[in-house]
């Protein structure tokens, strides 16, 4: 691990300001991505700011209905909240599909959307990777890439990302929410949170320079049926191959990202017109313009038997 | 458990970790000769100062202050700095669960956290579960149904499923659970897919769960 001074801050406005007097400085949440990237030497930061003990670490109503969950709720505490179990059941299913026990009492609300991708070439600093270093190349197209991504991918990157709370974000039409080291909040709906690749794969969000995610909004609660099924090598504990997020309802009418196939929570509204029609129709749609490689051409397939597992669960 | 090792160890024997200390302080020695002999025909490399900072936590009980490099993990703080080599490193990147540790009542993965994150924290670590006159119930479960073989996992796993039963009185649900509203219980598969994050070489998952399960009652 590269040498760094530490800081801790007290507040959200503070955290912010104290990033912008600093170069080459990160937050620090939970940890449990950023310390495993500093021991590996993918992440660099000569300065790390603790926002362990800002607060943000409650779920709070919002006044039309909704519910907002501070940035450092941890995923453990998310996905046992009793209003998150009965109202947003695919985001609690979500979060409890992913990693253990002991990552799920560490990780955070808003470091888990931020998470960078386990692409094993991002990891291996003896590979060219464009996410890692910018214009270096990409090892993965021509590697081994049975885990990445199919769609929204491009010639620079084929990385996924890896979350799974951030494919119950995705069906539940979030919101995130920020402050900036001026001191000014704003809301991005997280459909617009990620940016695809294209031939900048280290630009991963739409989030400024030092701007800080605070809480995460989720509208009044939509009703139907919640579903998450995650596809996996083994029956625990492993990143998703293919992973469904659906909430659908008794009309046949429905809303489903899909985790594990893109570089972000794939979802496309337009798409959803189709779920009455079935899977076949739906997944069609859905994964238009899908450039899989060799080894991932599999994944489309999963994804269509996927959805329609999911969508037979929805009605019985 | 790695102190019970070392006290039986006793009669004017070397410990294996007195041993591996011995030669860990060799290798080290040999390895600066070589790097001072490099230096005398290159340029010298700049040199990045070690940055330290003070942290203070209660770890089983007693308050430690310690003022440490910014880069050490509670891990290392524990093994090397407090001596408490209970906690195992095993892959020290989150995936083994072997350095699973106890924070405020909570398990987590101990090398995957600074210890300065850990300022007024209450740590429990193995050494803090039982003493072996005094075994928590759940280290006495572990003997009694052969839950180890080669014991380098067992104190994650043993503070893990002190943990699981805990969560699972709370209400916490899991991956496992049929309905995430209703009562959470103890079953064999509810214990499995909550202690997926303690990997076992030996593979004496079957007898860990039946420990697990005469700890909860089950």
């Amino acid at each position: 691990m590269k040498s760094f001074t530490y800081q801790r801050v007290t507040t959200p406005a503070e955290a912010a300001a104290a990033i912008a007097d600093k170069p080459g400085a990160k937050f620090l949440a939970g940890g449990t991505n950023l310390l495993d990237l500093m021991k590996l030497q993918i992440e660099t930061p000569a300065h790390l700011i603790d926002i362990g003990r800002i607060g943000l670490d409650k779920i709070e109503p919002t006044a039309n209905g909704g519910l907002r969950i501070g940035a450092l709720v941890s995923n453990t505490d998310l996905a046992a909240d009793p209003k998150i179990r009965k109202d947003y059941g695919v985001l609690s299913r979500a979060l409890l599909a992913g990693a253990s026990g002991q990552l799920r009492n560490k990780a955070t609300t808003a470091g888990n959307l931020l998470q960078r991708t386990r692409c094993p070439y991002f990891y291996d600093t003896n590979q060219p990777c464009n996410k890692r270093v910018p214009g270096s190349g990409c090892a993965a197209i021509a590697g081994f890439s049975k885990q990445l991504a199919v769609i929204g991918s491009s010639d620079a990157c084929i990385a996924t990302h890896p979350s799974d709370m951030a494919v119950g974000m995705m069906a539940l039409d979030a919101v995130v929410e920020t402050i900036n080291p001026a001191g000014k909040t704003r809301q991005i709906p997280i459909s617009q949170l990620y940016r695809l690749p294209g031939k900048t794969p280290h630009l991963e969000t739409n989030l400024e320079k030092n701007e800080l995610i605070t809480s995460v909004v989720l509208p009044a609660p939509v009703g139907g049926t919640h579903i998450y099924h995650k596809v996996r090598d083994r029956a625990s504990y492993a990143f998703a191959l293919v992973s469904v997020a659906a909430i659908l309802f008794k009309d046949g009418s429905g809303k489903i990202a899909i985790g594990g196939v893109a570089p972000r929570p794939w979802r496309v509204p337009g798409a959803e017109k189709l779920i009455p029609s079935g899977a076949k129709a739906f997944a069609a749609k859905l994964m238009e313009g899908a450039r899989p490689t060799q080894d991932n051409k599999y994944k489309l397939a999963l994804v269509e038997r996927t959805i329609e597992l999911v969508l037979k669960e929805g009605k019985s | 458990m790695g102190e019970t090792m070392k006290e039986e160890n006793s009669a004017g024997n070397i410990s294996r970790r007195e041993m591996l200390a011995g030669t860990a302080i060799a290798v080290t020695t040999l390895a600066l000769t070589k790097v001072t002999g490099v230096e005398a025909a290159s340029p010298p490399q700049a040199v990045v100062p070690v940055v330290s900072a003070e942290v203070s936590f209660t770890v089983n009980g007693k308050i430690q202050k310690l003022e440490i490099d910014t880069r050490t993990t509670l891990l290392d703080s524990l093994r090397e700095h407090l001596h408490l080599t209970g906690t195992k490193k095993g892959c020290d990147h989150g995936q083994c669960g072997a350095c699973t540790v106890l924070v405020n009542g909570k398990r987590i993965n101990s090398c995957l956290s600074l210890a300065l994150q850990h300022e007024n924290d209450s740590i429990t670590t193995i050494e803090g579960l039982g003493t072996p006159e005094k075994l928590h119930p759940m280290q006495s479960a572990f003997i009694k149904h052969d839950g180890y073989q080669c014991g380098y996992c067992t104190p994650g796993q043993i503070c893990s499923a002190v943990a699981v039963l805990e969560e699972i009185k709370a209400g916490i649900p899991s991956h496992a659970s049929g309905d995430l509203n209703a009562e959470m219980l103890f079953t064999n598969a509810e214990f499995r897919e909550r202690m997926s994050g303690n990997i076992c070489r030996c593979g004496a998952y079957s007898n860990i769960a039946e420990a697990a399960a005469e700890v909860a009652g089950a």
